[in-house]
């Protein structure tokens, strides 16, 4: 399998590659839209600002090219948040983004001292849509091929550690239809941990850095059927 | 809901670890890199390594060190120890380390805290602060004075310890890890008031760290207002206490927690 992981000095990409190479998979690092183009996978990691990484990928001409992929792709992190529309991140009123996803992304405004931004640490996912999510879920269920209408888990039962995704972030996207996997902070409001939109995945959370939770997520990118 | 954080923090000398453990079944537990694969086995939150190396191989042998611990383990993690230059972290970022930690050079210099956020993002950059209380026989915890420390808590930085974090977290510093050296190695309890004071200044998360040697002090210092994170050293080094029992205990004390799969 041919896997590109996106090079535009995004931040940072070998937790990602390391990740991959646990999983006993090859990939290559390129900002190349050709090779880009001809990937099976496509990862499109990110990390740090806003404004910083859209103008790093129009100076490498991805900002075209991402759009036009027809592969499984994931965005993870900052990779999720730059396939929205606009962000309150970047100087003077944020920073227009790749317009993929048809979400805002907006800060965290915490309702007291003793919720801090970033939202840092580990969070349970909930309300888990599409085969991205196969084989997680509290009490261990698989969340088969299901669609919007799947019943959310049922608030009685506990998250398992089967729940849990590692998170750093100061900016989220709000829930929509586009949502695929949902976090709450504070307690009761949730925020997308996942979206989607055809072929265009995307994780709020380090995949890469969320233990077995994250390699199963990772694998499942890898082998299931996401079209 | 998010969880309160577990962090284990790993001396290393030379590209050693340095605190004795006595981690059974582990065949070399002075192989940093095995020994955080196991606590991330066994379900600690994140890792802190702290370089304690003071030779001119320190920077080669510890990007070595960070690649080699990035390539094994699927959990965040730290690196600290008297890191100083900008090439510095962005190699040690680069190499797969999650954050970087400073702590004297961002004294020396706290526009430097500025440069880094920007640079490479606060979520990447952690500012430690050893602090010691420098009245002892405070009559209340609000008469408490703490003061910074650097060099092992040996010598004043000249910073009182709650403004200089608050002044860190609006540099874009992204989390505070705070160090009571009055409390480090006594095994009586984390700083529970200087805690709650930095987390109520800052607006970021702090970990405490200093005087863990019970599950109760666990308790005491992730409640509501003190601590986002608890870090300790020794009483897991020393198996004191597991991962999975003390994660057990604090759910079971109402603590959130990622419980241990």
């Amino acid at each position: 399998m041919n896997i590109a992981v996106i090079d535009y000095q995004g931040g940072n990409v070998q937790s990602v590659l390391f990740a991959l190479e646990r999983l006993g998979m090859n990939a290559t690092l390129t900002s190349d839209p050709d090779v880009i183009r001809g990937a099976d996978r496509v990862l499109f990691p990110g990390e740090g600002e806003a404004s910083s990484a859209m103008r790093a990928l129009r100076a490498a001409g991805l900002d075209k090219v991402l759009p036009t992929l027809t592969q499984p792709f994931l965005g993870i992190c900052l990779g999720m948040q730059l396939l929205g529309r606009h962000s309150q991140e970047g100087p003077a009123g944020g920073t227009e983004l790749l317009g993929m996803l048809p979400f805002d992304v907006v800060r965290f405004t915490p309702p007291d001292a003793a919720h801090k931004v970033p939202h840092m640490g580990w969070n349970n996912l909930h309300d888990l849509q599409t085969p991205l999510f196969a084989g997680l879920g509290s009490a261990g269920e698989l969340n088969p091929q299901s669609d919007s209408n799947q019943a959310p888990v049922a608030p009685s039962l506990l998250p398992t550690a089967a729940d849990y995704v590692y998170f750093v972030h100061s900016y989220y996207a709000p829930v929509g239809d586009y949502t695929i996997a949902q976090a709450s902070y504070p307690a009761e409001v949730p925020f997308s941990a996942g979206v989607r939109y055809r072929n265009f995945y995307g994780v709020q959370f380090h995949v890469e850095k969320s233990g077995p939770v994250g390699e199963q997520i990772l694998k499942n990118f890898l082998t299931a059927d996401l079209a | 809901m998010l969880t309160k954080r577990l962090i284990a923090c790993l001396d290393v000398q030379n590209g050693r670890t340095v605190k004795g453990t006595n981690f059974v079944n582990l065949r070399d537990a002075g192989d940093p890199v095995a020994l955080a694969a196991r606590y991330a086995l066994e379900g600690i939150d994140e890792l802190v390594l702290l370089d304690i190396t003071a030779t001119v191989e320190k920077r080669r042998t510890l990007i070595e060190l960070v690649r080699n611990v990035a390539r094994e383990v699927n959990i965040p993690f730290t690196v600290g120890g008297g890191i100083g230059a900008v090439a510095d972290v962005e190699a040690l970022l680069l190499s797969g380390a999650d954050k970087v930690s400073l702590n004297s050079s961002v004294l020396r210099e706290p526009g430097l805290i500025d440069e880094l956020a920007q640079r490479f993002g606060s979520q990447a950059i952690v500012v430690a602060v050893d602090a010691r209380q420098t009245n002892e026989a405070a009559a209340s915890p609000a008469d408490e004075a703490w003061e910074v420390f650097t060099h092992g808590g040996r010598r004043p930085a000249g910073r009182e310890a709650i403004a200089w974090c608050r002044e860190a977290a609006e540099r874009g510093a992204g989390e505070i890890l705070l160090t009571s050296m009055s409390h480090d190695g006594t095994r009586d309890g984390y700083a529970l008031g200087l805690t709650s004071a930095v987390s109520a200044a800052v607006g970021v998360p702090v970990i405490a760290s200093g005087g863990a040697g019970a599950a109760p002090h666990f308790r005491d210092v992730l409640q509501p207002g003190v601590a986002d994170a608890a870090l300790a050293a020794s009483v897991f080094h020393f198996g004191d206490l597991s991962v999975a029992g003390l994660k057990n205990y604090l759910l079971a004390e109402g603590v959130t927690m990622r419980p241990v799969g």
